[in-house]
């Protein structure tokens, strides 16, 4: 009696590893006490002599931090190994190379406990991150998410319960920046430096266009803002261009993604009639954005939800509650170790449907 | 005499192995590109033939490489999931040490272990066997392209392991007069790693789970721009 009331109460405390690009995580989160300890190791310093990331070299960095950092939230939490109940972790989308490596230490992990494990579609984590602050969002939303790998419109009805509504059709947004950063002579990764160099730029001096808003949809493409920032610092002097242009190019571009991004939103708002937007990934930190998005949702009465910084960003939070909402369902890896390194979002269904 | 079980999924083949004693249970496959879907079946497999459970191992042993990145890490990732949940430290073993044992096992004295390093090059380690049948290592292991090889003094090696399959002819004329046998067909198999790891961990080689990690050889794997 008692062994069985313990591992019912031990069945619930999940942790969640997150290995899919170039951030390395591990998180505990457990049903009715919520996130017990997250940690996260950003591999930035890595790539950067590269200006973007080197898959095996991510790969190589997650087999080395992985394992120090579950040791590190299991410690935070003043649990071991055996006080889990279940072990989620990122199966997909991703580096191939770089899931595989949690997806092992995780699958064997679990294995080794003779508890179940789950492989957790990486962009259902982000979706899901606003439910782990103290006041979730109510379900249905709309979620923007945007980060140096996606830049997606996705109507929330609830767990699993996703319809992509719009998505971009080369660069994701936070590439854009990065490149463009890139081009302006900011250091890796330049997407903050480059919003921090807009801050200094004086508004019209110089137009970009708003990709894809002139036709109703909801895709994106930020290839051509890019390829009109080179044109724009080409005809302002190249190399030679001074910090003040630098500056004003930064803001034109950043004014045109941002716009863009607010015009999107606010379509696939009145699309759905859903009045909640929540906004996730690692663009949603961009001040510019924020603004932009917080005063078009006072007008049109639509409440706009941002996770906590370290919930936006890449993290293993989020996986771990994706995973316990769904093992908690009963959905159970088998023993192989898998990784689908494409994934497509629509492909998910409610928890225990699959 | 201590109780290890271990991994080794660097080439082609995937195999687990038990060792308790001086007695061993093995599973082995050769199956590319399968390595994650199939290794914990092995595990789960061997454990069941000895009767045995994870937390009544004394220690885990992996085959950390040099060869496929990704069969390493496959290795190393799931030797520090076991590790953890069993309690138990890990033992790092020479992929190269564990394909000479093969040799060694059948008969070898002194071992040239190869194997294909892709790009024109390969990994490349000597090995002799010691007094208790162990291969030892007789030089540095080395990634590098096959006519550049070091082969130490002396006479009396077998060539070993796929790496003589892929670039024969360039060992063969490199190593000369020295080499007296080539066995191609040779490959590191889990039941060597945990032999060499028996060894390892009586002379206290073993490491903390997250010590579990591949030795690639190979560091330069992108070029920096500009």
């Amino acid at each position: 009696m008692r062994v069985a009331l313990r591992v019912q109460l031990g069945a619930m405390r999940v942790l969640g590893i997150e290995t899919s690009c170039d951030e390395t995580a591990a998180a505990l989160y457990e049903p009715g006490r919520g996130l017990l300890a997250q940690a996260v190791h950003s591999q930035v310093a890595v790539h950067a002599p590269y200006g973007g990331v080197v898959p095996e070299l991510a790969s190589r960095d997650h087999v080395r931090k992985l394992l120090p950092l579950v040791r590190q939230v299991l410690e935070a939490a003043g649990c071991g190994p055996r006080d889990l109940g279940g072990v989620a972790y990122t199966a997909g989308p991703g580096l191939v190379g770089a899931l595989l490596v949690g997806a092992s230490v995780g699958r064997a992990l679990a294995q080794g406990l003779g508890v179940p494990a789950l492989g957790v579609h990486h962009m259902e984590g982000h979706l899901l991150a606003p439910m782990l602050e103290p006041e979730p969002p109510g379900f249905p939303f709309v979620a923007l998410l945007v980060s140096g790998g996606h830049t997606l419109l996705v109507a929330v009805e609830g767990v699993g319960r996703y319809r992509i509504l719009g998505q971009t059709l080369d660069d994701a947004v936070g590439e854009a920046f990065d490149k463009t950063a890139k081009l302006l002579g900011l250091p890796y990764p330049g997407g903050p430096a480059l919003a921090a160099l807009a801050e200094r730029g004086r508004p019209g001096r110089f137009a970009f266009p708003r990709p894809m808003t002139e036709r109703p949809g909801l895709d994106f493409s930020f290839s051509g803002i890019k390829t009109h920032a080179i044109q724009v610092l080409r005809q302002a002097g190249g190399e030679a261009a001074d910090e003040q242009t630098r500056a004003d190019i930064a803001h034109a571009f950043q004014e045109a993604i941002v716009e863009t991004l607010v015009i999107k939103c606010r379509r696939a708002v009145e699309a759905t009639g859903f009045g909640r937007l929540v906004v996730a990934g690692g663009v949603g930190a961009n001040r510019a954005l924020r603004a932009a998005l917080a005063a078009w949702g006072g007008r049109a009465g639509v409440e706009v939800r941002y996770p906590r910084p370290e919930l936006c960003t890449d993290n293993a939070a989020m996986i771990a509650y994706a995973g316990a909402v769904r093992l908690a369902a009963g959905e159970r890896e088998g023993p192989a170790i898998r990784v689908r390194p494409r994934w497509p979002l629509d492909e998910l269904r409610p928890p225990g449907a699959t | 005499m201590s109780r290890i079980l271990a991994l080794e999924t660097a080439t082609d083949a995937c195999s687990v192995a038990l060792r308790v004693c001086g007695e061993t249970v093995e599973r082995r496959v050769v199956a590319p590109r399968e390595h994650a879907a199939r290794i914990l079946s092995l595990v789960e497999a061997v454990l069941a033939e000895a009767g045995l459970v994870g937390t009544g191992l004394d220690a885990l042993a992996f085959g950390r490489g040099p060869g496929s990145f990704t069969g390493l890490r496959i290795a190393a990732g799931v030797a520090q999931g076991l590790a953890l949940a069993w309690g138990l430290p890990v033992v790092p073993v020479s992929t190269l040490a564990a394909l000479a044992q093969d040799a060694v096992e059948a008969g070898a004295a002194r071992v040239l272990a190869a194997l294909d390093a892709r790009m024109g090059e390969v990994y490349w380690g000597a090995f002799t066997a010691d007094a208790a049948d162990l291969a030892a290592p007789a030089g540095a292991e080395a990634v590098c392209p096959p006519h550049a090889v070091a082969v130490p003094e002396g006479g009396g090696w077998v060539g070993a392991g796929p790496g003589w399959a892929a670039h024969g002819e360039a060992l063969r004329a490199r190593a000369g007069n020295a080499l007296v046998a080539v066995e191609p067909e040779r490959l590191p198999w889990a039941g060597r790693v945990a032999r060499l790891a028996q060894v390892a961990l009586a002379r206290g080689e073993a490491v903390p789970p997250e010590g579990g990690v591949p030795v690639y050889l190979r560091t330069r794997v992108a070029d920096t721009p500009r």
